[in-house]
């Protein structure tokens, strides 16, 4: 689903770090996970592991066609470990911290942007 | 049996910390019964580095998704819309985006200006002085002058407008269409003992500074300085009622589990617009068999909830991404009758921020725009930082097939039937989210956005749950009175979301919030005579 890439400084999804945290945070999608793995299975009629990249390619292909619900699933599970990893973080240029307590800057803007919004003049209808 | 208070009040959310806030003042014994527990912003996901993730487990939305030991099941397969809520004190205020627009004058008055629905018997103007109270109360960040309301004040400064404010301000000008920063229920500054807002930009997971107006850290502290008492982790089953046909008190299981009586002199029931007309259904007895309040059988009927669609589009230029409160801007260019859009009501747009890197991925990813597999990272990197859109929140009307009922098989952890949820989207709902989905797609397209997805209905996006217990002067047409007591038990009060006779095409916190100072108020002025 994510490769690895040498341009972007970034491992895979299936680096051992990132993987390990996808297993160990799978919590209420435990089940699907394990329905995705089993239709998978039946795709590939024996073992998905087994079969050869362009194989497994074509496989998954069929599987997100005919079951998007459970595709949707896998690629919950798996982006929201992979894109918090520090090595992923970095190469997004964020930084390796929760938003709180640091929180982050917002430009105030140009206030004068509504100056033709005024200039209008009432738009509701009294009642 | 528990001693009996003078009021008791089932549900510490949005409204019930109100009401209880507002009864204090009368000395009398208070007590509030929650099914939640309080939650420590220490809590909150913006504390740790999967912020992002836990939006999707135990913040979660959806009660269904979450299931904390607060929550209850809600049968909704029949609905195309999802339930969000939160079970806890500060109810749905704890989840919310803060976003806090009132319902406009023309919303009071559906069927005089539009011939649709029916007008409500109370009108803007007699919310007006509890609107005002409450923005005080809660601290609104604001920007008076909005041309699309009567005159306001502000209690805080506005939120910053960001980037993305301009580039959507710029397009909306070039438009010649309504835009106006958005209220928001954040402290733009310290206010009253709580925190000035840091831009976590998580706001819809629960607020880790304390800056958003939730009404655990609004009302609620107050109250209970007044010596409110606020009892959680205890679910009500039912309310009672006497040989009189009057409410005489709650049955309901406490943090043990153990199923206790309260009695008391007035109920007053602050459990949102699903919650609500379950309770009231489950109440049903020999006095009352169509369920508590229900001679009119509107209990559970007219269910509202606001259709959203989204509009996201994305930039060459850095925006504000996961930065700062989501929504920074309003606009109501679409909200008044225009009967040749083809639809009657209207909508509202708010302006949107972009989104985390999780959220990039699975939106982009949903889209078709970021691929599985090879391309991936440069297709990321397209969207990540760079999205800003709108959602646009559409007035539904009542519509009496839209129904909260008991679910006949399915029971929560306390053996009390759940919720279900039967509703369809109308025609001229469709039309709405149609109509604001090409209007979105034309703003950004003026923004200069690429790679534009419009979609609507949201499924998950029942934030507001309204109707289903509405007011009215006429029994037969209606649940409550024209102040919140119910035609039918005179010493039993309604105070959420379920009064609303119509939707209006805002997020309802602040309406239900006025609406509920309004019935507290209309209480205290009538207590020498209230069951008369």
């Amino acid at each position: 689903m994510i490769p690895p890439s040498a341009a972007h400084g970034v491992p895979g999804a299936d680096d051992d770090a990132i993987f390990a945290d996808i297993a160990a945070s799978l919590d209420r999608d435990f089940d699907s996970v394990r329905q995705s793995i089993r239709q998978l299975d039946a795709l590939a009629g024996g073992a998905f592991a087994d079969r050869t990249a362009d194989e497994r390619q074509a496989i998954v292909q069929q599987f997100r066609d005919r079951y998007p619900a459970l595709a949707a699933v896998l690629v919950a599970v798996v982006v929201r470990c992979y894109y918090r990893d520090d090595r992923v973080m970095r190469s997004l240029r964020m930084e390796l911290r929760p938003p709180f307590p640091l929180g982050f800057e917002v430009e105030n803007g140009d206030w004068s942007l509504l100056d033709p919004v005024r200039a209008r003049g009432k738009i509701y209808r009294d009642a | 049996m528990e001693p009996a208070v003078d009021v008791l009040i089932v549900g510490a959310g949005a409204s019930g910390a109100v009401v209880a806030w507002s009864l204090a003042e009368t000395r009398m014994r208070i007590l509030c019964l929650e099914q939640g527990d309080w939650v420590k912003q220490a809590e909150f996901p913006s504390n740790g580095r999967d912020w992002e993730a836990r939006q999707f487990g135990d913040f979660s939305i959806s009660p269904n998704r979450r299931g904390n030991a607060a929550d209850y099941p809600i049968h909704e397969e029949a609905s195309p819309i999802k339930v969000a809520n939160f079970n806890g004190v500060g109810g749905g205020t704890i989840l919310y985006a803060a976003h806090f627009p009132r319902l406009h004058p023309s919303d009071f008055r559906v069927r005089t200006l539009d011939g649709v629905a029916d007008d409500w018997p109370i009108d803007y103007r007699t919310l007006e002085p509890y609107f005002a109270q409450n923005d005080r109360q809660m601290g609104i960040a604001a920007l008076a002058g909005d041309p699309a309301y009567p005159p306001k004040d502000a209690v805080l400064p506005p939120l910053p407008l960001g980037r993305t404010g301009v580039v959507i301000g710029r397009a909306m000008n070039k438009l010649g269409w309504h835009w106006w920063p958005a209220d928001a229920a954040i402290g733009t500054r310290e206010f009253e003992g709580r925190a000035k807002c840091v831009n976590l930009g998580h706001c819809i997971a629960g607020c880790a500074q304390g800056a958003k107006a939730t009404t655990d850290i609004t009302y609620w502290p107050e109250a209970i300085r007044q010596r409110v008492e606020l009892r959680t982790r205890c679910r009500v089953r039912e309310i009672t009622t006497n040989e009189t046909g009057m409410a005489s008190g709650v049955i309901y299981y406490d943090a043990e589990g153990i199923e206790r009586f309260q009695p008391a002199e007035i109920v007053v029931v602050a459990c949102n617009g699903v919650g609500t007309p379950r309770l009231l259904l489950n109440s049903a007895s020999s006095r009352f068999p169509r369920g508590l309040a229900n001679s009119s059988g509107l209990v559970g009927r007219n269910l509202m909830f606001h259709p959203y669609a989204s509009i996201r589009g994305y930039f060459d230029e850095r925006t504000d991404g996961y930065r700062g409160p989501h929504i920074c801007a309003w606009s109501q260019e679409f909200y008044e009758t225009d009967r040749s859009r083809g639809f009657v009501r209207g909508y509202t747009y708010q302006i949107v921020r972009g989104q985390g890197p999780v959220l990039t991925a699975m939106t982009g990813m949903a889209s078709g725009r970021i691929p599985w597999g090879e391309g991936h990272h440069d297709a990321y990197r397209r969207l990540f930082d760079r999205s800003a859109g709108m959602v646009s929140v559409c007035e539904d009307l009542p519509e009496a097939h839209n129904t909260v009922t008991l679910d006949p098989a399915l029971k929560d952890a306390h053996g009390i039937p759940v919720p279900r949820i039967s509703y369809t989207l109308s025609e001229n709902s469709r039309r709405m989210l149609d109509h604001s989905m090409a209007r979105g797609t034309e703003i950004l397209e003026a923004a200069g956005a690429r790679d534009i997805v419009a979609e609507g209905p949201l499924a998950h996006a029942g934030w507001h749950l309204l109707g289903t217990a509405r007011m009215g002067a006429d029994p037969e047409r209606s649940v409550v009175n024209p102040w919140g007591r119910c035609h039918d038990v005179k010493n039993l009060f309604i105070v959420d979301g379920s009064l609303f006779v119509t939707a209006g095409g805002v997020n309802p916190t602040a309406t239900i919030q006025a609406l509920a100072l309004y019935v507290a108020d209309s209480i205290k002025q009538r207590l020498a005579n209230l069951f008369d």
